[in-house]
């Protein structure tokens, strides 16, 4: 900011304390610049606010310009798992992202070691493959898969309606995951494992122990991602379950929510409210975990 | 493998060759049939889940399928109505090209303008990181639902301000000329992924280079321009292409923004395809329109021949990355 005044003023080695003038505007530049972060970090919370406050609200007021909750309805809280089957979409909601984060953790790692750490002919033109994979749109692939699940009926089992088909994929390996695994796997270093080769120990038992433990952060970080992809996703839980409420999720719930509860803004917010809590509360209990899996997939990429 | 070797040394004579060959060949088989028992989940998986149905989607395209009747051979015709005579089409790929083109170059500076600006603060770094971050976390259809309550017309918070500073605040999600940009708005609530990204790209940018930018007299503006665009460049070409997919796809908060926005409207509050677009199309995306067509109205054919389109576009924007994918990996390697 000031530097180019700095230098011209103190071409020697030793630094000289710069000039009150120069101090003084960089002053103000800081105190401009935390102004800027206040006023955007403001815009960034207010619809959190406006979200809670709306949720605390009894719905005449809701529907009415006042912006402050004059009583406060603590009870809406309590009326939406009342009126709507709240938990009925939890525990679809739980069952979907539990058994769907297994899977991915458990398929996921294998295939990342062997991109990272096995030689083997046409390891990186497969790899390239996983990552084409990775950007095609879900949209692609939607209307056969949805064929196949219409058309497939084992022992006379309707697939159609059931969370079933959005869960079962992820026991095969994800690619986002194995990407992140593989960037994680990479860093490595070989010694490790030959360390552990040279004491008789077999590829399986290297990943299970060795790997497996030190690659912990990326582990978490891939579970964590496929509890918050799964738990945000609404898309393909909306093809197959659409018909079938008994199997909604928390995000199709809500976004129904107010054609089951004719216009009730107050409740809406509540309920709103409830489903961005768990993703907030597990964001600020794994934090390091979460921004360490974005910038290794993001930069590292 | 350094496995093959340490056992090798192991044989006594030159007389072995044999066994030793024929150890060593099994030592290969063994070596291939561990690599594919690692790779087993995702071969299976890829094939089933994405290779079987590319397949499959390529054929229904030239097919008439309604999922009751056995597909129907047609030809071209899918690829003749989507090309010339779907009305909605050039609505959607209309809509989708305006929210890439205003969404994703909005994003990047927002997201950019942040990153730097905390990269110079001095105090509560966490503290603004976590609340520009937080947003991207909450669940879209939650982030969704909460903008059509704040930006709703009458009662909503920002038109209730905007009225008492005397300002007549849009109909937002109601006015087709304003459900765009407030999903725009909405997009740019959630950029704390991209930011996240981009602050550690700028404090991933070394030292030296500042350093001996500011001896050579560069100013702030000239190290910005000279140092650290050039730097993290590959970074913010990364979520451009990012940016691209992600518009490519866009579904759910249109979806349910149209559907609550209609709801709303009508106070009757149920989504059906009649709300798909509202309000008049402003919000039909390439997305939306193919859910419509294949999963409320069950033309599978169709649906897959705009599935194949889809899939040409995207395509073509993976080649993009995949090509220029050195650069950022390269950097980032060099990095750490």
């Amino acid at each position: 900011m000031t530097s180019a005044a700095a230098t011209a003023t103190a071409p020697e080695l030793v630094r000289r304390k710069p000039p009150r003038q120069v101090r003084r505007r960089r002053f103000l530049v800081a105190v401009a610049n935390h102004s800027i972060l206040i006023a955007a970090g403001i815009m960034f919370l207010l619809p959190f606010i406006f979200i809670t406050l709306t949720a605390l609200m009894s719905n005449d007021q809701a529907l009415s310009a006042r912006l402050w909750p004059h009583p406060f309805e603590w009870r809406n809280f309590v009326d939406v798992f009342t009126k709507a089957p709240f938990f009925t979409w939890i525990g679809n909601t739980l069952e979907y992202s539990i058994l769907a984060t297994i899977g991915v953790v458990v398929s996921s790692v294998p295939v990342a070691y062997a991109f990272a750490k096995l030689r083997w002919r046409g390891r990186d033109a497969v790899f390239i493959v996983v990552l084409v994979a990775l950007m095609l749109p879900p949209q692609v692939t939607v209307v056969p898969l949805y064929v196949m699940w219409a058309k497939f009926h084992p022992f006379g089992f309707n697939f159609i309606g059931t969370l079933w088909p959005v869960i079962i994929p992820n026991w095969f390996g994800d690619a986002f995951s194995i990407f992140l695994l593989r960037q994680f796997f990479l860093t490595i270093p070989d010694e490790y494992l030959d360390a552990a080769r040279v004491d008789g120990c077999g590829e399986v038992r290297i990943l299970t122990t060795v790997v497996t433990r030190l690659a912990k952060p990326a582990i978490a970080a891939v579970a964590l991602f496929s509890f918050l992809y799964t738990f945000n996703d609404f898309f393909l839980p909306l093809l197959y379950t659409g018909e079938n409420s008994g199997h909604w999720v928390l995000s199709i719930g809500l976004s129904e929510f107010r054609s089951l509860h004719q216009v009730q803004w107050n409740l809406t917010m509540a309920a709103t409210l409830l489903v961005m809590a768990p993703v907030i509360v597990v964001f600020f209990l794994a934090q390091k975990a979460f921004v360490e899996g974005v910038t290794l997939t993001g930069v590292k990429g | 493998m350094s496995q093959g070797t340490v056992a090798g040394e192991g044989f006594p004579a030159a007389a072995l060759t044999v066994d030793r060959r024929r150890a060593r060949r099994r030592a290969a088989w063994r070596r291939r049939g561990l690599v594919l028992l690692f790779m087993s989940p995702w071969l299976v998986g890829f094939g089933v889940f994405f290779g079987y149905p590319l397949v499959m989607s390529a054929y229904l395209s030239f097919n008439h399928y309604d999922l009751l009747a056995p597909p129907r051979w047609v030809g071209w015709a899918n690829y003749h109505y989507l090309f010339h005579e779907d009305p909605q089409v050039w609505t959607a790929v209309k809509n989708t090209i305006w929210l890439i083109l205003v969404l994703v170059p909005l994003q990047v500076l927002f997201a950019f303008g942040l990153a730097v600006m905390l990269t110079r603060a001095r105090m509560g770094v966490g503290v603004f990181r976590t609340v520009f971050y937080l947003p991207a976390l909450a669940p879209p259809v939650a982030a969704t639902l909460g903008f059509v309550y704040i930006l709703n017309p009458v009662t909503g918070p920002v038109n209730v301000i905007l009225g008492h500073l005397g300002i007549q605040g849009p109909l937002w999600f109601q006015d087709p000329h304003w459900s765009k940009p407030s999903l725009v708005g909405l997009g740019l609530w959630g950029v704390g992924t991209v930011m996240v990204i981009f602050l550690a790209a700028v404090l991933d940018v070394p030292k030296q280079l500042y350093e001996s930018a500011e001896l050579d007299g560069a100013g702030g503006w000239a190290r910005m321009r000279w140092v650290t665009l050039p730097t993290i460049s590959p970074v913010l070409l990364f979520a451009v292409i990012l940016g691209v997919i992600q518009g490519l796809q866009y579904f759910t908060q249109a979806y349910v923004a149209a559907g609550v926005a209609a709801g709303q409207a009508s106070q009757a509050a149920d989504v059906t395809s009649v709300s798909l677009g509202y309000p008049l199309d402003s919000t039909l995306f390439y997305p939306v329109l193919l859910y419509e067509h294949g999963f409320t109205d069950f033309q599978m054919g169709y649906a897959s021949a705009m599935a194949m389109l889809l899939l040409g576009v995207s395509f073509c924007v993976t080649l993009v990355i995949i090509v220029n994918s050195r650069k950022w990996v390269h950097y980032g390697g060099a990095a750490k």
